[in-house]
Order: C-alpha cells, then structure tokens, then sequence
C-alpha cells in the first residue's frame, strides 16, 4: 500500500488539563499570554529538597470530578478522566458512545510515564506506620501504568483495545502515534488517545534533583523553565493531561464533524546510546523526524512550526536543535518553533500529548505560541525560536512537527498537516 | 462504653457514604451490600477497613469472605468489642 492509498486520520476533538490551564481553551489562552504554570512548593514536605519548584494542574482534578470517582482514582486517573471528557464531548461523542462508530471500533491509546507512583508511595508509607491491613484494596488499580487507559476505555466505552505505551517522556507522543496506526490498519475508526501524568512527590523530585535534571532557581519559578536560553539549568517537573481525539477522514466527514487538522505521520526511533544522556549527535531524533516526513508524505520545506522536546536540559536542547537542522536541511529556519515547556514546565508522560493538543491548536489556528524566559538564546540552538508575541504561520497548506524524547532513548516525532 | 447497634450501624452508614456515595439512609440492616447496595467487592473490602479503624476492631479474614449484610456487619462489630 502506498501512503496515498491510506486511510488518513484527523484530529476531531482535544482536551487538556495543564499547569496553564484547566481545559485546552485555557491552555491555549495561556500558552499564547506567556503564563508560567511553574509554581514555589510550599508544603512542609518540600522544606528539605534541593528542589522546591514545580508546575502543579491549574485546576485541581478532584474538584472537576465527582467526589466519589475521584477518591478511586490516583491522580493521573484524575486527569486524564477530565481531559478525555473535554475531547470526547469536543469532538461531538456522547455519554453512551462514539457517534457513528460501534464500540468495537473505538480505541484508547493513552499513556502516563510513570503510572500511579503517589498512590504507591503512598500506600508504602501506610504499609509501614499502619501495616498490611490498612493498605487500600485500590491500591493496585489505582498504580498500574494501563490505569488511566483502562478508566478512559471504560468511560466512552472503548472495545477495539486498550493500550498504554510506555516510554518515559515520549510515552504521550507514542500513545497517539499508536492511535493513527490503530485507525490505519482497520482496527478502529474513533481513537482517544494522549498522555497524563502526575508524580510531583518528593520521592521523584529527590531522584530527578540527584541526576541534576531539574532547574534549581528556586527563588525565581516562574523563570526556571527556559528551554534554549544560555541560562537554562534543567527541567521544572510539571504534571496534567492531554488528550486528542483521532479518526478516520470517512467517519468524521460522514458525521460532518469539525476537523482540527489532519494527523498526517508519525516516526519513531532509539538511540540505543544511553539510558539516560542524549545522544549529542541527535541520530535517533533525526531518524525519528526523517520517518514522521516520509510517513505524512512531506517535504522538509512544508513544515513551518515545530514544538520541540526542548526541556530547559543543557545538553538535550542542543542535541535536539542539532538534530532539526540535520533532518530539515535548508528548510530548517523556514519552521517557527515554540518551546512551549517554558510555560508548562515538562510534563513527563503527558507532555507529548499536551504539546500535541498545542500543536494542532497551532495548526488549526495558524498562531505560533511565544516562549517565555529566552533572554539569551543558545548559540549552539541556531533556530526560527518565537519569543516575546505569538507569531502568525503562513496562509495556505503547511506542516508541524512535535518531538518528544524520553529516558531510555526513544524518540518520537509526531506530524500534523493543515486540512482543506 | 460499648457501641450500641444503632451506632454502629450509623457509623458504617457514613463510611459507605464516604467511600461509595450510597446514601446513608439506605444502608439498614437487612440490606446487601453487594445486591442492594450495588457495593462492588473492592469498596466492601475498603468499608472494612475503615470500619476496623473507626471502631477499633479487627475483623477476620474468614468473616469478611461471608460478610453479606449490613446487619452481618454490625453483629461482628458489636460482638468484637466496638467502642463507641
């Protein structure tokens, strides 16, 4: 089969709960104010750590979510419920199921990174000062990295399968590359799929402080994530959800439904190099970006805006603008490109999938969001970066890209194209 | 001094309340926890724990596997010694 002769797949709804924002609207809004969502903690629990910044959900979920589904869920449950509803009923599904499509035709692809680590930590802490008895009979459900796909499934009654890939912080980006494939080989027509995460809890701030991956400026959050800026030292630990709502071109334009943008290809690739360093020569990400171009039937010089993986790391933001240039040739300072991480802080498991939901946004709107913090940009990051306002993308056809890398050296490139 | 039956019941009725949103004033003696209740088994066996912990009562294994009603529930915890 040849990429033409393809079922084409097209986003028809979005949903996301962020630092930024309690749904994608005020994510959106927020992402083009330049709102940090990056917050001091100040709980006594955070006293002790080297590191007392983070970007908590806007909104909190168990506020949004009946009382009772709320204390049954762990919290990247929480949010993925809340952003799944919001893309469900945005993309013009129903309570009892998709319009259009049986239910065995509908899909979830819907990834966390770290899976339920609160409720498990927290369960740990009850085994220990309260015993075995104590322990939650939830407990279990609630941790399993597949929980929030499963709530999902069960909510708008997914039976095409279920699936939560894993992969660190490409896990959100992978999900909804797994969503597209889903609907090409004929598996589905309606595919939820995205990422969540919630695992800001001194355990993990404390390991990711210990590999010096996060921002120390403590005294100064809402300037702590700046991806590509000479002054950058590390990522902010950011938690929320993301969720887009794919389908296949004939059931969307059957139902007459609204179409963002097309969800045009995907790539994928590891480094193999090291399990947590990039790779400095960029060669997985190059190949991921090389694979999403001849999947989605593009031309480097079609691709005007990218939202890069771009974390605030020193060594990650170079390594990824090494690896753009390399993959788009000449074309590269053709494409503006948003670090939004500078406002949501990194995500982990969700930040694929909430900067997917951006970078349609971005498609859909033709506005390029602005990042905050780059005061100094990177010389060794010699990109198009937009800063200070959101910048208009060019009238007529064009592409996006988004990247997303996660420890372990997975890399994922994902590709949406304007529609129409 | 020791929980009477009515306490005890009026206990349990608010941790079912709490964990699964069933209304208090429907949790009464003769019914099912899990057939009139619509109490799944995982919430059950969360109801339990929180009942131990309110009434200072431990409740075997055994009995838990059999316990059908609210008024199974309450016999156990009356005889077990419950505190009010």
């Amino acid at each position: 089969m040849t990429n033409g002769d393809r079922v084409r797949v097209v986003v028809t709804g979005l949903g996301a709960t962020t630092p930024v924002g309690g749904d994608a609207g005020a994510t959106w809004s927020g992402l083009l104010a330049g709102c940090s969502g990056v917050r001091a903690l100040t709980a006594p629990w955070a006293a002790d750590l080297p590191v007392r910044i983070a970007a908590p959900a806007a909104i909190e979920p168990a506020k949004v979510l009946e009382r009772v589904e709320a204390r049954r869920l762990d919290r990247t449950c929480q949010l993925a419920l809340v952003a799944a509803r919001e893309a469900w009923a945005d993309a013009g599904h129903g309570a009892s199921g998709a319009s259009g499509a049986a239910a065995e035709r509908v899909g979830v692809a819907l990834a966390s990174g770290m899976g339920g680590v609160t409720t498990l930590l927290n369960n740990y802490d009850t085994l220990r000062e309260k015993g075995p008895r104590q322990v939650s009979p939830s407990a279990l459900p609630m941790l399993i990295p597949n929980g929030p796909a499963a709530v999902v499934g069960l909510e708008i009654g997914a039976r095409a399968g279920v699936h939560a890939p894993v992969s660190a912080c490409a896990s959100g980006a992978e999900a909804i590359a797994c969503g597209i494939e889903m609907i090409r080989s004929g598996r589905a027509d309606v595919v939820l799929a995205g990422g969540t995460e919630a695992a800001i809890h001194p355990l993990t701030l404390a390991g990711f402080a210990a590999m010096w991956a996060l921002s120390r400026r403590n005294s100064e959050p809402e300037r702590a994530s700046r991806p590509c800026d000479r002054e950058r030292d590390g990522f902010v630990l950011g938690e929320g959800a993301g969720v887009i709502v794919l389908e296949s071109a004939r059931l969307a334009a059957g139902r007459g439904a609204r179409v963002y943008c097309e969800a045009a290809g995907h790539g994928i690739s590891s480094d193999s190099y090291h399990l947590t360093q990039p790779d400095p020569g960029g060669h997985g990400a190059i190949r991921a970006m090389r694979q999403a171009l001849a999947d989605a039937d593009l031309r480097p010089g079609q691709v005007r805006h990218i939202n890069p993986h771009a974390t605030s790391t020193p060594q990650g933001d170079v390594a990824e603008a090494t690896a753009i240039q390399e993959a788009l040739g000449a074309a590269a300072p053709a494409a503006a490109v948003s670090c939004t991480k500078s406002m949501t802080g990194h995500l982990m498991g969700a930040a694929g999938a909430v900067e997917a939901v951006a970078t349609v946004l971005a498609v859909h709107h033709r506005m390029a969001p602005a990042a905050i913090n780059l005061e100094a940009q990177d010389e060794k990051v010699p990109l198009d970066l937009v800063h200070g306002q959101p910048r208009r993308l060019p009238d007529g056809p064009f592409a996006a890209l988004s990247n997303s890398f996660g420890f372990g050296g997975h890399n994922v490139t994902l590709a949406f194209r304007v529609t129409g | 001094m020791a929980a009477s039956r009515e306490e005890i019941r009026a206990g349990l009725a608010e941790i079912v309340y709490e964990i699964t949103g069933v209304d208090a004033k429907d949790v009464q003696l003769d019914r099912s926890f899990t057939a009139d209740l619509d109490i799944d088994s995982l919430s059950v066996a969360e109801v339990v724990i929180a009942a131990e912990d309110r009434f200072g009562v431990q409740i075997s294994d055994d009995y838990i596997k059999n316990l059908k009603t609210v008024g199974d529930a309450v016999e156990f915890i009356q005889r077990a010694g419950a505190v009010a």
